[in-house]
């Protein structure tokens, strides 16, 4: 199969790609100093301890714009570094280049966070802002990671979103009628699995162009909850849209330890379910028979069929068990935070996932990595409506959107997925 | 691997089979052609009955849902005494009333309603009638139909010539808002005479949308970016960007107001209207239909559209053959682009007269089942966009009248595409022979790095 290889306009674009992370870097250095360091007057307070913790750790007050002014330093000499590298001068392997758009990124959240408290009489609670993007970013978390798995066996999903609100609609009228939670997470679990079953069954046994399908699939989903609600559950709003929800589980002597305790172990089941998918689709892809397998199926589907393995099975089983995955992330919307189903409840989150995926390059943890980005944005934006910051929020929102683009078009990295990622497999 | 098939060049393959019938004909009786041209499963009986399925099973969750028709079940659950028959077929008499009920009321909301005809002749004078608008309100449904249909139609072009040349364009909502900001700074801000100044509004609809899709397939000819995901996330970019000019008073707010929408649209700027004053259709419709046959003429009678068409068959092939795909691939995606900018301005010169953060619909999503049920091909998006239009135009007053939620359209329209773009379901639904040349679908699916 012949890909069309981008034409002169990408000879050009190679050659300015060469510059383009240092330039970004160097961007970022000077945002920090002239636009976050310029403007900041007086201290910041971050906190780092939630109310009632066990063990509390004290108050940092830093001055804003001396912070501003050290973070933009240090991200000038980052940027020079990596001048340096891509003129050959000095070697850096992937990691530290990796490290580097981290700690680039880092040091930006920390002079955004220093000039919009500063002077400011509230504190940054950096414990509800880390604990938030978690509880935020969970549905997106388990929807990359459904993703992930359909792409590495070699079939488009861009339906996460319909698994997202099918998942979230279900787990709300089986925990109503039921009572039981857990029977909620179950029925939202299927539901996700159901729109699989009908991804797999399009894409797989009858062709049908797998874009097209996810689209119309989301249309559908989208279009079926909000009938039934109009429909069932508003009439009868008690019995079936009055779902309880989990509480937080905190995780005996982990949860206790200042700042990663209340952070990462003392959350509702859906995140430590993220946890253990997290682990087991790691390890399954990268160590198993299993994954060996998957991949194989993604990446060469004829070379995969010559040596026994049944690709189509492979790809049905993979599709509707990642359903799975994303009709529990759906239903953490209902029966995780909110209380209740509303209309058009996922509100793209699906797309986001999808997203998440490309952007972390198709792994589980770079898929992670990505999704608690956008959704360190949202919460963010929440965070610093509620100190009233001058910012734009809607600017705000937007930027892991105008991120993604950059990211896929290549300027910070070359994303590659399955070789064979959404071309069905047709037996000869 | 897939290979190239006659489906991906539609246009090509109904002469064949026509000029075989023709030739059979005269030995066989005219009534056994038609039967075995209908059983043979071609793209016209398969269109039909994916539209027949999708409202069988529109049909069946409105009966089931319905909370009257949950009432009759109900009572017949719960209703003990075991001679009384009449509980169940209430409750299946009422289920179907519902179902009929709502494709009923749609019928009258988006075609004819015979109680405005009623209403008409019991006028004292036919003046009088036509003054009060009783004559009107006969055609308010077609008129209704047709301003649903405006947008509908534009951004399903908008999605159906980028397919053509091998580009999936869900970007219809981010050109959408680009043209819709375009035409109502242009509609409220400048000041300029009557014909004039909706000209320029429209032009710059056609301009903001063109940018974005402009910037989509830039992206994919520079770098390779896949068009799906950049479109994707523009929606997003350009969702947000609206939000925050309409937030921002030293923008495109409205000065003075504490709401998100702009000042209204001067009257100059309005597209002149059709039928009087009490019908919404307007001068947008035609401007569709005059899109749609111009899409079509680019497409068939162009040098342009040829290579367009050439692109989306083979890339590869093009670029031998000394096109340049790259700058195909941006053009096309920056008239498609321009197509929903158009879109929007019909919408915002020609019935909303404003611009709010809600504006954009559902067009974006809709676009697409449109153009996919339209084959991709331009009169085919007009068949759609009118189809859809007319459900759309129904399903306000389907609701007032059935209480049946407006989200039913919805479930159709995606219903209807599912089954039209997996032509061997149908096929197996109604037991249909496989055409010779099969339908959209099947040989359509290519990969993200295609």
């Amino acid at each position: 199969m012949l890909s069309p290889g981008p034409g002169a306009g990408a000879a050009v674009a190679a050659r300015g790609r060469q510059f383009a992370a240092p330039v970004t870097f160097a961007v970022f250095g000077l945002i920090n100093i002239f636009v976050f360091g310029i403007h900041s007057h007086g201290d910041a307070t971050f906190s780092f301890t939630q109310e009632f913790a066990k063990v509390t750790v004290p108050n940092l007050v830093v001055a804003a714009a001396a912070t501003c002014y050290l973070c933009g330093a240090i991200t000038l000499v980052i940027a020079g570094l990596r001048l340096l590298a891509e003129l050959g001068l000095i070697s850096l392997g992937q990691v530290w280049r990796r490290v580097m758009i981290g700690l680039v990124l880092f040091f930006f959240v920390v002079s955004l966070l220093a000039w919009s408290d500063a002077g400011q009489s509230i504190s940054i609670n950096v414990v509800n802002l880390l604990s938030g993007t978690l509880d935020v970013s969970i549905p997106i978390m388990l929807g990359a990671l459904t993703g992930v798995i359909c792409s590495t066996s070699g079939v488009i999903n861009i339906a996460i979103e319909g698994q997202l609100l099918l998942g979230a609609f279900c787990a709300a009228i089986a925990t109503s009628v039921t009572g039981n939670l857990w029977l909620g997470l179950l029925c939202g679990a299927l539901a996700g699995s159901l729109v699989g079953v009908l991804l797999a069954l399009f894409a797989i046994a009858y062709r049908v162009d797998q874009i097209v399908l996810g689209v119309v699939l989301n249309t559908l989903v989208l279009g079926l909850t909000g009938y039934l609600y109009n429909a069932i559950m508003v009439p009868y709003g008690n019995t079936l849209n009055n779902p309880n929800t989990f509480n937080p589980i905190k995780i005996p002597g982990l949860g206790d330890i200042p700042i990663i305790g209340p952070v990462f172990f003392d959350s509702t089941i859906f995140l430590y379910i993220t946890y253990v998918l997290l682990a087991a689709i790691q390890v399954g892809l990268f160590r198993t028979r299993w994954g060996l397998r998957t991949r194989a199926v993604g990446e060469h589907p004829v070379a995969a069929d010559t040596v026994g393995i049944r690709v189509l099975a492979y790809r049905y089983r993979n599709v509707i068990l990642a359903g799975l995955i994303a009709g529990i992330g759906g239903a953490y919307f209902t029966i995780g935070s909110v209380g209740s189903f509303g209309p058009d409840m996922s509100s793209g989150e699906g797309y986001i996932a999808l997203a998440a995926m490309i952007f972390g390059r198709y792994t589980p943890f770079g898929a992670i990595g990505a999704a608690l980005l956008f959704g360190f944005t949202t919460q963010l934006q929440s965070i610093l409506s509620s100190i009233n910051v001058p910012i734009q929020s809607d600017l705000l929102l937007l930027t892991p959107y105008v991120v993604t683009i950059i990211v896929v078009a290549g300027l910070v990295g070359k994303v590659r997925g399955p070789r064979a990622e959404g071309v069905p497999y047709i037996k000869s | 691997m897939t290979t190239p098939s006659p489906a991906t060049e539609p246009s090509a393959t109904p002469p064949p089979t026509a000029n075989k019938t023709a030739k059979h004909s005269r030995q066989r009786p005219f009534g056994e052609i038609l039967r075995e041209s209908f059983l043979e499963g071609n793209t016209f009986t398969v269109t039909v009955l994916a539209l027949l399925t999708a409202t069988i099973i529109g049909g069946l969750l409105v009966a089931f849902t319905n909370t009257s028709v949950l009432h009759a079940w109900g009572n017949f659950f719960q209703g003990v005494k075991i001679d009384d028959f009449s509980a169940p077929w209430h409750a299946i008499s009422s289920a179907w009333d519902a179902a009929v009920g709502t494709y009923v009321a749609l019928f009258e909301g988006s075609i004819f309603n015979p109680h405005t005809v009623s209403a008409l002749f019991q006028q004292a004078s036919l003046s009088a009638a036509v003054h009060d608008g009783y004559l009107s309100a006969v055609f308010n449904p077609l008129s209704e139909t047709a301003v649903q249909a405006t947008p509908l139609i534009l951004t399903g072009l908008a999605v159906a010539l980028p397919y053509q040349a091998g580009m999936f364009n869900i970007g219809g909502q981010s050109q959408f808002i680009g043209g819709a900001i375009m035409s109502a700074w242009l509609g409220y801000y400048v000041n300029l005479p009557f014909f004039v100044h909706v000209v320029v509004c429209v032009l710059g609809g056609f301009v903001g949308g063109a940018a974005l899709g402009w910037l989509a397939g830039e992206i994919k000819a520079r770098t390779g970016a896949h068009e799906v995901i950049v479109t994707i996330m523009l929606n997003y970019v350009m969702l947000y960007f609206l939000a925050y000019l309409l937030s921002s008073q030293s923008l495109l707010q409205a000065p003075g107001s504490s709401n998100a929408i702009t000042l209204p649209i001067t009257s100059n700027a309005h597209l002149p209207l059709l039928a009087g004053t009490h019908l919404r259709i307007n001068a947008g419709f035609l401007l569709a239909l005059a899109c749609a046959f111009g899409v079509w003429w680019l497409l068939n009678r162009t040098t342009t559209g040829f290579e367009f068409r050439s692109v989306g068959a083979n890339a590869s092939a093009a670029r031998v053959a000394g096109m340049n795909v790259e700058r195909n691939w941006a053009l096309v995606m920056a008239i498609g682009g321009g197509l929903a900018g158009l879109a929007a301005s019909t919408v915002i010169l020609g019935t909303d007269f404003t611009l709010n953060p809600q504006s954009f619909g559902t067009y974006g999503i809709d676009a697409i089942t449109v153009a996919l049920l339209g084959l991709g091909r331009p009169g085919g998006v007009v068949a759609a966009g009118l189809l859809f239009g007319a459900l759309h135009a129904g399903s306000p007053g389907m609701q007032t009248a059935t209480g049946t939620p407006v989200q039913i359209v919805q479930v159709l329209q995606a219903l209807i595409v599912l089954f039209v773009a997996a032509p061997p379901l149908v096929r197996a639904i109604y037991r249909l022979r496989a055409a010779r040349a099969s339908g959209v679908g099947g040989t359509l699916s290519k990969g993200w790095n295609a």
